[in-house]
């Protein structure tokens, strides 16, 4: 079966999952650096608008998880049920 | 009762942004609890995924389950107080045990068929070393609960000024519902995304703590008392060994060797999780690639604990002998006070949570486990259908919660949680290691000894946990010079030694089993074709268990001359 498509594990990958809260963290973080960095704030830490570099960091870090699971997914090996019930009745 | 101590002094001042961060990763979590009991139904992805999922995840997992309050807050509180001899635990005490794991242990492990660490000493002592066995673990998974709890609660008291007993039963109740919605097939996804929430909350604080005290140079000019607490090596105020030898032998045979060892090697959280793995190499892997993290967390834990120690205040004069009304279990705390703009706090503060939340489920569910089956199936009420095992299992949960909050109460008694916690794991971890590692290797060995041996092993630990000074409170008499963590590096040692010595005593004058029985229990009764990995010699070398063990041993040497 050649042009069958392959099940992949899609969404329910973890490196999506991943992915997905670490990207929402950096664009809150990010607009949170950009619009909300008051300079009470910003002293804390001498200078260093950490919300922005960190949800910078945040955002590439999920880019690379969606990439890695793009390129290399999770492929269901097609006979996988009946495998699972072959060892299921076994037990 | 000391408990109010931990409240009232300071809060984190958290406002809508950082709420918003939180409740973002309570619904990720719940979400995967929902979605992975809506598949396992139609069976599929979400189980799939845990058996497919390559080793790096199955590594994370292995370590994430550790990753809990003892990591962050304890490491954390020992970086502020005794410096870089913190780093011990992690490149003296975890790896080499973890790399031991998957080097010389886990192939007999995976070869000879068991589940569990109970169930091995049923299979090779018979039911009296099992009963010592299931009943200490699951003493010690409440114990341990307990203290993740209190550290849970102590959050949701600075974070919304609740009273701390009330943040004990709400952060209980959380919990509680997060395992029985979660579940056991959620527990992979959860843990290794847990993984990410904490690495991503505290790399950015320790960036800006490194930038606020101006880099290592920084560190290094204003550290207290003095640049000493960059050394690791001897570690004497951190094992309160005076003599520098002395103090050596006892972190590299006490921490090193007894404690780690015993708590990596036959902790049945930790080996469990590995043994479930699809192949030998897989089941080998895990640990070995878990070691590499756990080689850098202290970066990100120590440091920012040191980091501490110089820039807050309060934590300051507490190292000058002031009392100001902190613990150094609060550094962390306060530096993210001091330092975290709103929304990098509440990621921080969800990293927190998610790694004292899983700490605690995997302590609930490992009790549940053992006391349903290995105690209550085993000595209780047998042969009943599954499903009534499974009701047990659940009722057990919600006694172990209950348990787990009053032991949370006692936990808060003590200022260093890593001394409780140490001393614990001599009491329970070390004899058990000490009669694993000779009933394995030792064919003679009877059952009389293996439950004679865990009880005086035990019986030792606390003898000298009693004749050191406080290592028990006030049970503690003070007859010997120790204290602190040097005190149960030495219990440690003795629980091992007196196990060790008891057992070949015990063994002499009773009589050994059946060498028949003892097949794949016993290292030179186990054929040696069941110890290999058949396919071991078509492996890259990334992928070679032994390989990867040297690469790892390599850097940890490097890294304790680098730091020593």
């Amino acid at each position: 079966m050649p042009d069958e498509k392959k099940k992949t594990a899609g969404a329910f990958d973890i490196r999506v999952i991943i992915a997905a809260l670490l990207g929402v963290y950096g664009v809150i973080l990010v607009l949170l650096g950009i619009f909300n960095a008051t300079d009470a704030e910003l002293a804390r830490g001498d200078g260093l608008n950490i919300n922005l570099w960190g949800g910078l960091g945040m955002v590439v870090v999920a880019a690379l998880f969606v990439t890695w699971a793009r390129l290399r997914p999770v492929v269901l090996p097609p006979d996988f049920e009946a495998e699972e019930e072959r060892k299921r009745q076994e037990r | 009762m000391t408990l109010a101590a931990a409240g009232d002094t300071f809060q984190l001042d958290a406002n809508v942004f950082d709420y918003v961060i939180i409740a973002l990763y309570f619904v990720f979590v719940i979400g995967i609890g929902v979605v992975a009991r809506r598949q396992v139904s139609s069976s599929i992805d979400f189980f799939l995924s845990g058996r497919s999922l390559p080793a790096w995840v199955t590594g994370l997992a292995f370590i994430s389950a550790n990753l809990g309050a003892v990591e962050i807050m304890g490491m954390s509180a020992n970086g502020a107080q005794y410096g870089m001899a913190t780093m011990h635990y992690f490149w003296i005490g975890a790896v080499p045990a973890m790399l031991f794991l998957g080097v010389v242990m886990m192939p007999f492990y995976y070869g000879s068929g068991v589940r569990s660490v109970p169930e091995f000493m049923r299979r090779r002592f018979g039911t009296g070393a099992h009963l010592v066995n299931a009943l200490s673990f699951a003493i010690a998974q409440l114990l341990i609960a307990g203290i993740n709890l209190y550290l849970l609660a102590s959050i949701v008291n600075r974070l919304l000024g609740w009273p701390l007993w009330v943040s004990l039963v709400v952060a209980a109740a959380i919990v509680l519902s997060y395992t029985a919605l979660g579940g056991l097939s959620a527990a992979i996804y959860n843990e290794v995304l847990q993984f990410f929430v904490i690495v991503a909350a505290l790399t950015p604080l320790t960036i800006i703590a490194l930038h606020k005290v101006g880099g290592w140079n920084g560190i290094t000019e204003r550290i207290q008392p003095g640049p000493e607490q960059l050394s690791s090596w001897p570690g004497t105020d951190l094992t309160g060994i005076d003599s520098p030898l002395l103090s050596v032998i006892g972190l590299v045979f006490g921490l090193g060797f007894v404690l780690s060892f015993g708590y990596w090697t036959t902790n049945f959280v930790e080996v469990q999780r590995a043994m479930a793995s699809d192949s030998m190499s897989a089941a080998r892997r895990s640990p070995i690639i878990g070691a590499f993290p756990k080689m850098f967390i202290p970066f990100i834990v120590v440091i920012p604990g040191i980091i501490a120690a110089i820039v807050v205040p309060e934590v300051t004069a507490l190292k000058a002998g002031e009392d100001s009304g902190v613990t150094y279990n609060d550094a962390i705390l306060l530096l993210m006070r001091d330092l975290l703009p709103n929304g990098m706090l509440g990621v921080a503060i969800a990293g927190l949570l998610a790694s004292f939340m899983a700490g605690m489920a995997a302590n609930i569910s490992a009790f549940n486990t053992v006391f349903s089956y290995d105690l209550w199936q085993q000595y209780v009420v047998k042969d009943k259908p599954d499903a009534y095992y499974t009701l047990v299992g659940r009722l057990a949960t919600v006694a172990a919660t209950i348990i787990a909050i009053g032991t949370a109460v006692f936990a808060s008694g003590y200022t260093n949680l890593m001394d409780y916690l140490q001393t614990l794991f001599g009491f329970f971890n070390a004899p058990l290691f000490a009669t694993f590692i000779l009933g394995m290797f030792w064919k003679r060995m009877t059952a009389t000894a293996g439950w004679v041996g865990l009880v005086s092993g035990t019986a030792a630990a606390v003898l000298v946990a009693v004749l050191a000074e406080g290592t028990l409170g006030p049970l503690s008499v003070g007859v010997l010079p120790l204290s602190g963590q040097g005190a149960s590096f030495v219990a440690a040692a003795a629980a091992f030694v007196v196990d060790i010595v008891v057992s070949i005593v015990v063994s002499m004058v009773t009589r050994p089993r059946v060498e028949s029985e003892l097949e794949g229990l016993v290292y030179s009764l186990t054929p040696k074709e069941s110890l290999q990995d058949p396919d071991a010699h078509t492996l890259p070398w990334y992928q070679s268990p032994t390989k990867l063990a040297g690469l790892g041993l390599v850097i940890i040497i490097v890294l304790n001359i680098v730091f020593r």
